[in-house]
């Protein structure tokens, strides 16, 4: 599939590379035993060290440390042993200590390999190019006051993680593949929560553009992106932008833009918000980060399975559809969720039921799997009420509805409903007799060869059954008594 | 009751631990001492009513039985650090009213201990200084005048409200800090004993940071043997602090034996300096032979990478002295200059609230970090640095200690070098390098110059060895026998 962008004077390629900021998922912040709840009180969570008192010192968080270690080995990247943190200079109110503490030179992890699905179907590598802890900043609330700011400390100090990927992304529908791998892997890791909403995770996405083969375009850097899909349209926008410009024979300005979500447009950021020289150099009141092999070795051992190996399981072992395989695995929550329902029961039933159903219950009330109104062993129930002939699968639909509205078990709802089926021979052939006695026509038409009369037959019993018939049996008395 | 001021810690704590004197006592003449010796500005808070307050506390602490190893000593803290609820400036005027809801590992661990505060010691702005001149709350004066000679001298810097009231018997002791020099210099140029420990000894948790790297708390003493206690109840391994070493505390007092023979002391051929006074090099020959004389073995060392020391030191120090000050900006404590909007308040406040000397650094420290600079002046500095802390440990290969002076010169009238940061900086020469490298030094007070001025001589040891330093400080001691004391004419007639 060819990624390439038609423009005036022929085709360019896309490069796209994305920083993530990913929040670790821990008590504490990174250097200060602060809380790190979201939504608490503005400045309710703030230490002296994040607030800057002069002589506070910072100690590292070891949980974030280790969170960190997690999720490179979860991309699949080279963990260092050693690795420095630095000083990242500059002034501004929502960072009190004219620095942040962030991994320069020496990350905490090396380079590593993300493999994404793609809508077409195949897949593509996306190389990382390191992650490095940091400290988060404040926040500057400015509708408290006509003139003045307010400064809220609370997200002052937390641990963040940045994956800085490699420019090896080509599209707009690369980018929100490979965020939503990314994120979904730190979920399964536990490493960070990925709620783009609450600001846990967000990215800063450098895009150019450049005719195939050539050498890469210089490019813009959008800021602090909060949502795939505000990605997608600064990517859309940056590729018209820059090609348009450089199609006009101009070029384009290596700099720092802002994403306006009202628009779906970029424009340059004030001089103000782009600060140039951060003067890092090695913090020296932390020594470097040193841990053993072992270390990393115990976090290895306590790694979850991850989506790609869960796929793979679910297409070789439960004989899934690679289709049916990526949806379950795409996130931790509907992996649990499903796997939970397969347990003793048929994979494959299983799989239609939560990514058929189910989904379309979930997506009509917009809500996700973790707050599904049904559980997965209320979902296995309703299965297994199929299996034993209990209901038909048309009659589950109907009962799933009801489970989803009202929360209830399957059997519970049969019962009160009175959808248990019909599989009492003798009710179905009185009602096969009845129907056969007054269409005589029918039967004639039937016997004359019109095979597809036989549906109309089934329907009719099925009718006045309300649907409890078992349709098996009804199609074998059906097909018996109407031989000629 | 002014024989009181001129007890020594171990002296007022026999005679407390006999009954035979309070805290109250002890403290009520300090604090009386304090009030006389205004003239010196060594304090910017002289907190005589908490010094009282203490200084009972502890009385009936003592009744009760339990009594700590600083039980009522009554003690001067340098303004760098932290104590809570009380007024902490750091010699600037930026921290403005600052009064932190915390107080520093170290001056916690000496209230612990049961030491008494008698006030906030003057210093050098953010510790950036070698005369005291650079306070914004004005220069202390050295208690010491040369003979027949009534120009005000400088006490040293940074630590000089510290060593001046220790010299002049209005403290028992005083905490001080190091970065370059900043405790040695002082107690060199006021005839009293500083030492800074190893890095990482003493927390650096709640001390207004000037360059992290290198600060590095310490006592100022009138003797050897009051400067090991000091040490020995400042120290700890503190958790807080990343650099602190959790290394044991070992008891500094009991090294102090006098027995030095068969230690192997060093002397480094790079301490003579070019135009360097006569008596200063007379000094340390004397030195040399008092430690002969205690059975030592002299040995001439090599330090080939001294002089590259102060250069070196004076990148690395402003670099991390212009990061660790940009959280003076007026936001959240201290001094705010309004302006109309967040970069004029920024610049307002700083150009205020700064001092000439904390600009200049700031300045330096922001150029040498730059891109383009860092790789010539910053990462050079760090393989300089790098390369100092290896020749002493070579050094220390074959050497148990190092003998030097402490200072190229005794203290000088103010205003001699204000103009002049190169030479100011020259007094360091013979301090920084045991910061570049985090190693022990103390300076012990070792004669008189010509002009009647006292002069000191520094020994250093290996690291986290400073009952090795302590044990040759003694001796040094010992020898020079070190008697002379200013003229109190500060005093006010009573």
């Amino acid at each position: 599939m060819s990624n390439l962008v038609e423009g005036a004077t022929g085709p360019w390629e896309v490069v796209v590379g994305l920083e993530i900021h990913a929040q670790v998922t821990a008590q504490s912040k990174l250097f200060s035993g602060a809380a790190t709840e979201f939504g608490a009180e503005p400045n309710s969570q703030v230490s002296l060290v994040d607030a800057g008192m002069p002589g506070m010192l910072p100690v590292i968080n070891e949980r974030a440390v280790e969170q960190s270690v997690r999720s490179g080995l979860g991309l699949n990247a080279k963990i260092n042993n050693y690795s420095v943190f630095d000083r990242k200079n500059y002034f501004y109110a929502d960072l009190p200590q004219g620095y942040q503490i962030s991994q320069y030179l020496q990350p905490i992890v090396g380079e590593g390999i993300v493999s994404v699905d793609l809508e077409d179907g195949g897949s593509t590598d996306i190389g990382i190019e390191r992650l490095h802890l940091e400290q988060d900043a404040g926040k500057l609330i400015h509708d408290q006051h006509p003139r003045k700011s307010h400064v809220d400390l609370n997200r002052s100090g937390l641990a963040l993680m940045e994956i800085v990927s490699k420019p090896d992304i080509r599209s707009a529908a690369e980018a929100g593949a490979y965020v939503r791998k990314v994120r979904a892997i730190l979920r399964y890791l536990g490493t960070c929560d990925g709620n783009m909403e609450q600001g846990s995770m967000r990215a800063d996405v450098n895009i150019s553009v450049r005719r195939p083969g050539e050498d890469l375009g210089t490019r813009a850097e959008v800021k602090n992106v909060n949502s795939i899909r505000f990605m997608q349209q600064a990517i859309h926008f940056e590729t018209t932008r820059q090609i348009d410009i450089l199609e006009a024979g101009g070029s384009i300005i290596q700099e720092t833009r802002k994403f306006d979500a009202q628009t779906g447009t970029t424009r340059p950021m004030r001089d103000k918000e782009e600060a140039n020289d951060y003067r890092y150099f090695p913090d020296p009141d932390l020594l470097p980060l040193e841990f053993s092999d072992d270390f990393v070795e115990n976090i290895r051992l306590t790694l979850p399975e991850l989506p790609d190996a869960k796929k793979r399981r679910y297409m070789d072992d439960l004989g899934l559809s690679d289709h049916d395989a990526a949806v379950l695995v795409s996130d931790r929550d509907i992996a649990l969720f499903y796997e939970a329902v397969a347990d003793g029961r048929d994979a494959k039933i299983a799989a239609n039921w939560v990514q058929g159903e189910l989904f379309a219950q979930l997506a009509r009330a917009e809500r996700e799997v973790a707050d599904s109104p049904i559980t997965a062993a209320q979902l296995g129930g309703l299965i297994d009420l199929i299996s034993d002939n209990t209901i038909s699968g048309k009659i589950a639909k109907d009962v799933l509805e009801i489970m989803f509205e009202t929360g209830r078990d399957a059997a519970v709802i049969v019962v009160d409903k009175g959808l248990k089926q019909v599989t009492d021979t003798g009710a179905i052939e009185a009602e096969v007799d009845s129907v056969i006695a007054a269409n005589p026509d029918k039967v004639a038409e039937f016997q004359g060869g019109k095979d597809k009369i036989l549906g109309w037959f089934v329907g009719q019993i099925m009718q006045a059954t309300k649907g409890k018939a078992n349709p098996q049996l009804v199609n074998q008395l059906l097909r018996d008594k109407l031989k000629p | 009751m002014s024989e009181l001021t001129n007890l020594t810690i171990s002296q007022a704590r026999d005679l407390l631990a006999k009954g035979e004197l309070s805290s109250r006592q002890l403290t009520e003449s300090h604090v009386e001492a304090m009030a006389q010796a205004t003239q010196l500005n060594a304090f910017v808070s002289p907190l005589p009513d908490v010094a009282l307050e203490m200084a009972e506390a502890s009385d009936s602490r003592r009744a009760g039985g339990s009594a700590g190893p600083l039980e009522g000593i009554p003690l001067a803290i340098k303004d760098l650090f932290c104590t809570k609820g009380t007024l902490t400036t750091a010699g600037s005027h930026i921290l403005n009213g600052f009064k932190p809801p915390y107080e520093s590992t170290v001056s916690d661990n000496l209230w612990q201990a049961g030491a008494v505060m008698l006030g906030k010691t003057n210093m050098d702005e953010f510790a950036m200084g070698s005369s005291n001149e650079t306070s914004y709350f004005g220069p202390v004066q050295n208690p010491w005048r040369g003979r027949g000679d009534n120009r005000a001298l400088v006490p040293g810097g940074s630590s000089g409200g510290s060593a001046a009231a220790v010299a002049g018997r209005f403290a028992m002791a005083a905490t001080a800090t190091d970065t370059g020099g900043s405790i040695r210099q002082p107690a060199a140029f006021t005839g009293t004993v500083g030492s800074k420990p190893t890095y990482g000894r003493c927390s650096r948790w709640g001390v207004v940071a000037f360059a992290s790297s290198l600060d590095q708390a310490g006592p100022i003493t009138r003797d050897v043997r009051d400067n090991a206690i000091m040490l020995g109840a400042m120290a700890s391994y503190d958790p807080k602090d990343s650099t602190s070493a959790n290394v044991p505390l070992p008891d500094f007092e009991a090294a102090l034996t006098g027995d030095i023979r068969g230690l192997k002391i060093g002397v480094p051929k790079e301490y003579v300096l070019d135009g360097m006074p006569g008596e200063i090099e007379t000094l340390w020959q004397q030195g040399i032979a008092w430690l002969r004389q205690a059975g030592a073995e002299i040995i001439d060392i090599s330090l080939p990478h001294t002089k590259y020391a102060l250069p070196a030191y004076y990148i690395v120090a402003p670099a991390e002295a212009s990061s660790n000050l940009a959280r003076y900006d007026g936001v959240r404590f201290g001094l705010r200059v309004p302006g109309g909007d967040l970069r004029e308040m920024y610049e307002n406040t700083r150009a205020t609230g700064f001092g000439a000397e904390v600009r200049r650094r700031v300045l330096i420290g922001t150029y040498v970090l730059s891109a383009g600079y860092y790789d010539a002046y910053y990462l050079k500095a760090q393989k300089i640095r790098r390369l100092i802390a290896r020749d002493f440990t070579e050094a220390y290969e074959t050497v148990d200690a190092i003998l030097t002076p402490s200072a190229p010169s005794a203290a000088f009238p103010f205003g001699d070098k204000a103009d002049d940061p190169i030479a100011m900086y020259l007094n360091d020469i013979f301090t920084v390098p045991a910061n570049l490298a985090g190693l022990p030094g103390i300076s012990v007070p070792a004669g008189l110059s010509a002009e009647g001025l006292p002069l000191g001589l520094q020994i250093l040891a290996p690291a986290f060895d400073e009952e090795t330093m302590f044990r040759v400080a003694g001796v040094v001691e010992q020898a020079a026998n070190f008697t002379a004391q200013p003229e109190q004419w500060w005093k006010v007639p009573a």
